[in-house]
């Protein structure tokens, strides 16, 4: 009796420990990354980082102030031709998802999210550049913009049907058209919730580098409108941490920092988000 | 806390019933052969895919009179409600077939727009659901701003519809805030307010009062006895007293069928059908 007891403690122990060791060993890359990344990447970050062009091979100094901006101008595209459309697939999905093909669709937006990043650079590439025959912003946001089609799309579904039939009910008792009910109750009422997960797609897409590859290329110099091939962070990261110089590499690991800290930035706000709604509840 | 007079509530057993000088007042009125009809249900059937929960109603409503629906669980008595607004169909798999007749009109004859139906005969659900993304104010008028309209003093209607709904005194001063953040009597009381808004006709209320305290009961019981006056009521209560107080005439359901309909005090006191007895008197039910 006495000893299955203490063989019942004995494992009990080792499985915790076991548990512990596992979660530490999933936060040492976490961390190392973290640390490696700040302790390489300081070094490089200056008012010019942010503020001026890259400089030529040879000379020292300058910044990725372009790339920034791409980076920025990269993502908003992305969300334009990402979002709407991925919202209401979403709610397509939610409302009218019963059929077949709402079935298919569904299959489709999943297949879709484990689809690798490089593929679809390779389709935007055939489907904008080859016709438009340059590289552009605009190619890129496409690329990016079909990366986070899955995400809000499956996002927003699931967020919609955590939104109580009640809701539904009440607004369709009052006389309120289905379409009406669905966009100024139950959308606006899962709204903070597709806006995180929108946020946390923004987050993925703003650190890929393989589908610009071909699609918004690079550039050392502004690019001005969408037309324009157009600097990215991590195409940047790309080229100047295989390229020879010292120098560059410099900058690629400044240039890693400053997307680390801006991808973190954006996972923290958009749970900082979820949290304060379910607060106010 | 007292609830109406125990002269109303039933005294089953007794087939004298409660014949007082005050319950014979209030009945003298109305009767189930002079009643006027607001709607009229004939062989209403419902569906839910195969199952058939509805099996062929024909039940008159009285105008400006409140209509109680009772019977046990499953007898439909939800179903049927949602039929009066055409709600049951929202469900997937759900279709009714029959007449049902707003006016003397069908409101299931085909070129009859659902919508328009329901805001002729408005709905109050179980459990109380105000809008969680706007506030007490909004929820009041959210009916009439989600169909198109401006009111041209929005705050006379909301200050209206909280009157009559007798929740103004008790949130006039918090009108910006969440109306999820109201007790539940309270929220039920704005869901109320908020199908007034849009001026209907009928109000539907299916079992309004079940997720609610007694307290809370009795102010919307309050508020139906004011009510009555204006609007069509039904209301569907598994609580047989709810119904003796409230209701001036009683529907019993029972398996899909209606067995009895008559004035509230002739169910409970003395009933036609020996079903009807059985379950106002707890046999089974």
């Amino acid at each position: 009796m006495f000893s299955r007891y203490a063989r019942r403690k004995y494992t009990d122990v080792v499985v915790r420990a076991a548990c512990v060791a596992a979660a530490v060993l999933a936060l040492v890359p976490l961390v190392s990354v973290l640390y490696y990344v700040t302790s390489r990447g300081i070094g490089g970050i200056s008012l010019a980082f942010f503020s001026e062009l890259p400089k030529p091979v040879g000379e020292s100094g300058g910044g990725m102030a372009n790339a920034i901006v791409g980076s920025c101008k990269l993502v908003f595209l992305a969300c334009l031709f990402g979002v709407p459309p991925g919202v209401l697939a979403g709610v397509y999905l939610a409302e009218f998802g019963h059929s077949r093909f709402g079935k298919w669709v569904r299959f489709s937006a999943d297949v879709m999210s484990g689809l690798p990043s490089i593929t679809v650079g390779i389709f935007v590439y055939s489907l904008v550049v080859l016709q438009t025959k340059h590289f552009s912003a605009f190619a890129g946001g496409v690329a990016l913009g079909v990366l986070m089609l899955p995400t809000v799309t499956r996002t927003t579904e699931e967020l919609l049907r955590l939104v109580p039939e009640s809701l539904r009910e009440a607004a369709l008792g009052l006389g309120i058209p289905k379409w009406r009910a669905t966009l100024r109750v139950m959308l606006r009422t899962a709204a903070p919730g597709i806006a995180t997960g929108v946020m946390l797609a923004v987050a993925r897409v703003a650190g890929e580098s393989a589908p610009l590859l071909f699609t918004a290329f690079s550039n050392p110099f502004w690019s001005s409108g969408v037309n324009e091939p157009t600097a990215s962070l991590p195409v940047n990261i790309y080229n100047y941490a295989v390229s020879p110089y010292e120098e560059w590499h410099r900058q690629a690991w400044a240039a890693a920092l400053v997307l680390l800290v801006l991808v973190l930035l954006l996972n923290v706000s958009a749970r900082l988000l979820v949290r304060s709604r379910v607060g106010t509840r | 806390m007292t609830i109406g007079s125990p002269s109303r509530l039933a005294r089953p057993t007794s087939r004298k019933g409660s014949t007082s000088d005050d319950s014979r007042s209030r009945w003298d009125e109305v009767s189930v052969s002079t009643l006027v009809p607001k709607m009229r249900t004939e062989e209403l059937r419902a569906y839910f895919g195969q199952a058939e929960v509805l099996k062929g109603i024909s039940l008159p409503i009285a105008e400006k009179q409140v209509t109680a629906v009772i019977g046990p669980s499953g007898c439909g008595k939800s179903t049927f409600v949602r039929c009066l607004n055409r709600m049951h169909e929202v469900v997937p798999g759900a279709r009714a077939v029959g007449r049902v007749l707003l006016d003397k009109q069908d409101i299931y004859q085909g070129d009859v727009d659902a919508v328009r139906v329901r805001r002729r005969v408005g709905m109050v659900f179980q459990k109380p659901n105000p809008f969680p993304t706007m506030s007490i104010r909004d929820n009041v008028l959210a009916g009439l701003r989600l169909n198109g309209e401006r009111p041209d003093d929005p705050d006379a209607v909301v200050e209206k519809m909280l009157q009559r709904v007798a929740l103004w005194d008790e949130v006039k001063d918090i009108l910006g805030r969440a109306g999820t953040g109201l007790s539940g009597g309270q929220q039920q009381r704005l869901c109320i307010a908020r199908s007034l808004a849009l001026e209907p006709e009928v109000l539907l209320m299916d079992e309004p009062c079940s997720a609610l305290d007694p307290i809370a009961t009795a102010r919307v019981e309050e508020l139906i006895h004011d009510l009555r006056k204006t609007y069509t009521i039904v209301i569907v209560t598994h609580n047989m007293q709810q119904a003796a107080r409230v209701a001036n005439f009683t529907a019993f359901f029972y398996l899909g069928k209606l067995i009895e309909h008559d004035r509230t005090d002739v169910i409970f006191t003395r009933p036609k059908e020996q079903r009807t007895e059985d379950y106002i008197t707890g046999r089974f039910g």
